[in-house]
């Protein structure tokens, strides 16, 4: 392989690019499904590839292909020169990427136990057992499982000099509870131990052995019978909600991690995903939440699903301080829109989806550092409130201001206690004045680093997997229940 | 682009490797380019090739897949072993009964071969235009233009071999002063029908129209939703309702409404993979042609879509809506077209008293799946409607709404159409304007 980068480097050095860097990439990914005691899917994908990007003319060109042939590695270099040069017309300054960086390293995501070496058997039985425990309830329409598996192996080269090799291993579990009341027209879901399909980690399979799915199984199938006949969410314009730590790493992944990528903050993502509301003028002077909200970005979390050892431009991994007490002091950057902001070097955050995708400043671990809560006592510290848990939708402006979120499964609290359960609990509110009404947030003991392995982002689209570690936290004055 | 002969080869060869009592196998190829511009400037602009085999093989009733973008003999090979090693694994799924028996496939006329020869310097000129235009008005442009080459094969031990080569290009641009935005799109199998002054031009006006918007309370509107918008009722009206799967697990509105009024009685949904006005694809990804599905006839739930799975748990014929093996998701429609009505988009302006113009929905999820319940936002030229005027920009607004309730309010449907493409599914639409009663806003935004 490394011939192949030689080789494309050298042939765009050749066709007169100011700068060129090249990845190899071969991802093998295995997944399986289960659903209602039937195993509806077993899959093994191998995809490799190479990807060129250069600097000619003073703007980008980007090409791929999956063929790793010396010809076409030829083809692909003129072709990714040939667009940079079609860049080039309507280009109005030039690329700019800083200090040139050179680095020769290997990283390997630590793992106990390779996934890729547990036998199907074995991961089938253990999704089937939680299946089963699930469909006990009576009630249960769907039980569902599934796992996932990711070996990523990528080579990095630049003509700065950068030659990296990284193997990434990812491993992703969940089961899910489906109930169903025609005459009412009610479906209730419950998820384990997260929403959305699964919770993923960097991590081997041991990851899985610890989520201990078959027993939380039949607790996920009563529930979701359970809240077909529990109490809707009532509605208050102002509220307190306690949200467990799974839903508030969807609120900081949605709420500050896609606001402080860089490119977002500059335009790059204007007719798509949007920009943002924190503008530059708003860096180290803007109170982004309360005192006790504090957030970074930190690639270097073990296990963490945005957890590497260089990024896709060949930065070392870092972790970044985003809001501190408060105050927002910190965005994502990459090497080029470090130097747009004169922010001197990237952070470390270019991350690309495969071979076939240029790398876009993505979420690492993006997490709330715990606080000093103990979760019963955050509880019983409350006299009036909905403590909501698990996802089930979530929404969000294209400045990232105005968001509505729902989750599974709520509870009511009354006087420090969690009461009677309510169904379709939503709550709504605009970014800052929600982060600055947090007033509790739970500590170390109750902080997991989530994985969300399903952002996207880009033209053509990617999908990202990103880290957020969190604890519950206690938000003021919310509007809860808007769905009548 | 490999051809349909070379693709047959491969195919054949992968079939020839197989033992199993049955195999199928998927061939994808794509050569796609994509051009992205932000800051009135191109910043990112990117090509692929890629060409993937899927193979799926049938043991008894013991099913396995496997995929590889590595077309190499040993490639192949490995593929085929690591199918046949999964399956040997499975347990038995009781209720398979075969893979697709081959059928007559109509083709459908969808490669134009300017587009697959469009290369960057065009997509630069297009581009140019819009940053050209916005930058005379005093604005900022964004956007992105695809211009892309696909073939899709599918065959089988049984004798299924189908073949489409197809292009689309697909633009969009949102154009941008301090205080508001405006949006255009465009997509269509022939690259040089895309019409870069004429995009300009309607997202430039949308943009300086909504320039300082007031906020206006939140409640129940008329709405003026352009067809941006109308094309996601139809996407989760698909999600949610109109598989055949959904209505097999209960979560689908449909099921027992066969032949029942669910729907204002002028709208009218269907799917069609072979439709002339679309983005056609005349055939699965099991091999089986594409039916043309009535989900909705005048307000009447008439149908839903079956892959091979769904009909047999009914003992019917698959309607060609399978997505790739292994699919946990059901079958999907990527065809879909809502009926054009006869009311011009000016008229129904006049109609209204009070109400609100929206451009297009954003960031849209299920909130209760079996009422269609969504939330979203509005987004790139949300406009108040006073006496059959638009009189001011409005700042956006967030609405937790029923697509089902929106469409049994329908006041007046459009007089023309258009034709959108989704990159992340690969599925068109095509769906005129609708003005609707009735619709819930729940919220506001600062901007």
């Amino acid at each position: 392989m490394k011939d192949i980068t030689a080789r494309a480097l050298n042939m765009a050095q050749v066709r007169g690019v100011t700068y060129a860097d090249i990845r190899i990439v071969t991802r093998l990914t295995q997944r399986l499904a289960v659903k209602n005691g039937k195993v509806e899917a077993l899959e093994q994908a191998e995809t490799q590839g190479l990807g060129v990007r250069v600097i000619a003319g003073g703007a980008w060109g980007f090409a791929a292909s999956s063929r790793l042939e010396a010809k076409e590695v030829e083809r692909v270099v003129a072709q990714a020169v040939a667009i940079a040069k079609a860049s080039a017309l309507t280009r109005t300054k030039d690329v700019n990427l800083g200090a040139p960086i050179s680095i020769k390293a290997s990283y390997q995501t630590p793992i106990k136990i390779d996934p890729f070496t547990v036998s199907m058997a074995e991961k089938i039985g253990l999704l089937l057992k939680a299946d089963a425990e699930m469909r006990r309830a009576k009630g249960v329409k769907v039980a569902r499982g599934e796992m996932a598996f990711v070996r990523e192996n990528k080579i990095f080269a630049s003509t700065e000099g950068s030659l990296i090799d990284q193997e990434i291993v990812e491993s992703g579990c969940g089961i899910a509870a489906i109930a169903t009341h025609l005459e009412s027209g009610e479906v209730q879901v419950r998820s384990f131990p997260n929403s959305v399909g699964r919770h993923q980690q960097t991590r081997g399979y041991e990851f899985i052995v610890e989520q201990k799915l078959a027993e939380n199984a039949a607790r996920v199938g009563e529930e979701a019978v359970a809240l077909l006949t529990a109490d809707p969410c009532p509605s208050y314009d102002a509220t307190t909600v306690i949200l467990d730590s799974s839903q508030v790493a969807l609120q900081i992944h949605e709420s500050c991690g896609h606001p402080i990528e860089l490119d977002r903050v500059l335009g790059a993502e204007a007719a798509f995903a949007g920009t943002s509301f924190l503008t530059p003028e708003k860096l180290g002077n803007f109170r982004y939440g309360s005192e006790v909200v504090n957030i970074t970005a930190d690639a270097t979390i073990p296990g963490g699903l945005g957890t590497f050892g260089y990024d896709d431009e060949g930065v070392p991994a870092q972790k970044t301080d985003i809001v501190k007490q408060g105050l927002f002091v910190g965005y994502l950057t990459s090497r080029e829109t470090a130097q747009q902001l004169n922010l001197g070097k990237s952070n470390g955050t270019m991350r690309a989806d495969g071979w076939n995708r240029i790398p876009l400043i993505r979420m690492t671990n993006v997490s709330l550092l715990p606080g000093a809560w103990d979760v019963n006592d955050l509880i019983a510290d409350t006299d009036d409130g909905i403590w909501m848990e698990t996802n089930r939708s979530w929404s969000i402006d294209d400045k990232r201001l105005n968001f509505q979120f729902g989750t599974e499964i709520g509870w009511e609290i009354k006087s420090g206690k969690k009461t009677r359960r309510l169904k379709n609990p939503t709550y709504t509110g605009i970014t800052p004045q929600f982060w600055g009404a947090c007033d509790a947030v739970g500590n170390e003991q109750a902080w997991v680093v989530w994985g969300t392995p399903n952002c996207g982002k880009g033209q053509p689209p990617q999908v990202a997997h990103t880290g957020h570690g969190a604890a519950p936290a206690r938000f003021r004055n919310v509007r809860v229940g808007v769905i009548k | 682009m490999l051809g349909e002969t070379k693709i047959q080869e491969l195919v054949n060869q992968v079939l020839a490797l197989s033992k199993a009592d049955q195999t199928e196998v998927l061939f994808q190829g794509v050569d796609a380019a994509l051009t992205r511009f932000a800051n009135s400037h191109i910043h990112q602009n990117v090509a692929e090739t890629n060409t993937e085999v899927r193979v799926r093989v049938v043991y008894g009733k013991k099913i396995g897949v496997a995929s590889s973008n590595d077309l190499s003999p040993e490639a192949l090979k490995r593929t085929v072993d690591t199918a046949r090693a999964i399956a040997q694994l499975q347990r038995e799924d009781p209720e398979f009964k075969s893979l697709p028996q081959p059928q007559p496939i109509q083709p459908a006329a969808a490669f134009v071969e300017a587009t697959a020869n469009f290369t960057a310097e065009q997509r630069a000129q297009v581009v140019s235009v819009l940053c050209r235009k916005a930058k005379d008005k005093g604005l900022v442009a964004a956007g992105a233009f695809t211009t892309a080459a696909l073939e899709t094969a599918v065959a089988n031990s049984l004798g299924v071999f189908a073949y489409h080569p197809g292009t689309y290009a697909d633009i969009n641009t949102v154009m941008m002063t301090d205080a508001g935005s405006g949006y255009a799109s465009f997509a269509h199998p022939d690259a040089r029908q895309v019409n870069a002054e004429a995009l300009a031009r309607e997202a430039i006006d949308k943009a300086l129209r909504a320039r300082n918007p007031i906020a206006l309370d939140a409640g129940d509107y008329t709405v003026l939703l352009e067809e941006y918008a109308v094309t996601d009722l139809l996407d989760f009206l698909n999600y949610l309702s109109f598989s055949a799967l959904a209505v097999q697990e209960d979560h689908s509105f449909m099921k027992g409404k066969l032949g029942e009024q669910v729907m204002g009685d002028r709208v009218t949904i269907w799917d069609d993979g072979a439709a002339a006005d679309t983005i056609a694809l005349p055939f699965d990804y099991e091999g089986v042609p594409r039916q043309k599905v009535t989900f909705i006839e005048n307000g009447i739930a008439r149908g839903v879509v079956y892959d091979t799975a769904t009909a047999e748990r009914e003992g019917r014929q698959s309607t060609g809506h399978s997505l790739p093996a292994p699919n946990t998701a059901g079958p999907f429609a990527m065809h879909m077209a809502l009926a054009p009505g006869c009311t011009p988009k000016s008229e129904m302006i006049k109609s209204v008293a009070r109400g609100i113009w929206v451009t297009r929905f954003w960031y849209t999820r299920v909130v209760h799946p079996m009422r269609v319940l969504i939330t979203g936002m509005t987004r790139d030229g949300t406009f108040l409607i006073e006496n059959g005027e638009v009189t001011r920009p409005v700042r956006n607004f967030r609405f937790t709404t029923s697509y089902l309730d929106a469409l049994n309010n329908v006041r007046a449907i459009g007089d023309t159409t258009k034709l959108f493409y989704d990159d992340w599914s690969g599925a068109a639409r095509r769906v005129p304007a609708l003005l609707v009663d009735g619709f819930k806003f729940t919220g506001v935004t600062q901007f």
